[in-house]
């Protein structure tokens, strides 16, 4: 199992992936950045046709995937135009944001020998980040987190049930990569508090 | 050159509205399942520069109450506040403060 320590000379944040380890989370990274640049940022609605092509600016109502609802949130619960206005002004930011930390991830895994597609056994990648490039891993392990959690209905208290699941339910798995991530994420909150 | 000529001051204006600082707005951050505690209290420390113990007493109060009011100030400050909590994936609103 993998985690991340800071390096006591260099200052860098450094981990140790398994091959696998590492292709899954470019994996789960590249599926990310799929789903924020494929449902497009624009607005959807029956204006003037010539209006609307003139309209350069970004989406005013929430997206319709449940994990783009929850990483762009409506930022005004009690006016709907300002929520309007607010979206339209920030979401296609954040899309990249969000999708150029993920890319991050990919890049930096690459960077360090995970080939574009992994045939051998016993590869191991090591890491080692900056203080810039960690704080994005660690933005993206929250997305990352978020988006499967809203695929796996993730509650609060919800450990139990996880646990009932049978080892082969494909769904245990996926929670399983989820606490993975989760783990990822504290080992890494804890290397850039010390 | 000019004199300054006799005005009606407005009955209604106090002088704390005049210098009370123009902060009517507030962030709120909510109570998700999936963030970790000390992942938010990271989040609070280091993109409002709170102290720890701030940031855990904040966090604290995400996790038991179901939100916390994490800043407060224009509205076009709260407007970046709840643009950076998205960026890192909290949940965050914001509202004229009453």
């Amino acid at each position: 199992m993998s985690a991340f320590a800071r390096h006591r000379r260099s200052k860098r944040v450094i981990a140790t992936f398994t091959g696998f380890e590492a292709d899954l989370l470019r994996s789960l990274a590249s599926q990310l950045v799929e789903l924020l640049r494929n449902e497009a940022a624009v607005p959807d609605d029956d204006r003037d046709p010539l209006e609307a092509m003139m309209d350069f600016s970004g989406p005013t109502t929430a997206p319709d995937d449940p994990v783009l609802a929850r990483l762009f949130p409506t930022a005004y619960t009690e006016d709907e135009e300002a929520a309007g206005e607010f979206r339209r002004f920030t979401e296609g930011a954040l899309r990249d944001s969000k999708a150029s930390a993920a890319c991050s991830i990919i890049d930096t895994l690459e960077e360090a020998g995970l080939p574009p597609e992994l045939d051998e056994d016993g590869l191991m990648i090591d890491v080692e980040l900056e203080h810039d490039v960690a704080t994005r891993w660690l933005r993206s392990f929250a997305d990352l987190r978020l988006a499967l959690a809203t695929r796996l209905d993730v509650e609060e208290g919800d450990e139990d049930y996880w646990l009932s699941l049978p080892e082969d339910d494909p769904r245990s798995q996926a929670h399983d990569i989820y606490e993975w991530v989760g783990y990822l994420q504290e080992t890494l909150v804890d290397a850039l508090s010390h | 050159m000019s004199a300054p000529s006799p005005v009606e001051v407005e009955p209604t204006t106090t002088p704390d509205e005049l210098l009370s600082p123009a902060t009517p707005w507030v962030t709120i951050v909510w109570n998700d399942p999936v963030n970790l505690m000390s992942y938010v209290a990271y989040v609070f420390r280091s993109y409002f520069g709170y102290s720890k113990k701030k940031a855990e007493k904040l966090m604290m109060q995400v996790h038991e109450e179901g939100r916390s009011v994490v800043s407060a100030g224009s509205r076009e400050e709260m407007e970046r506040d709840v643009q950076a909590m998205h960026e890192y994936g909290l949940w965050a609103t914001m509202q004229k403060d009453d």
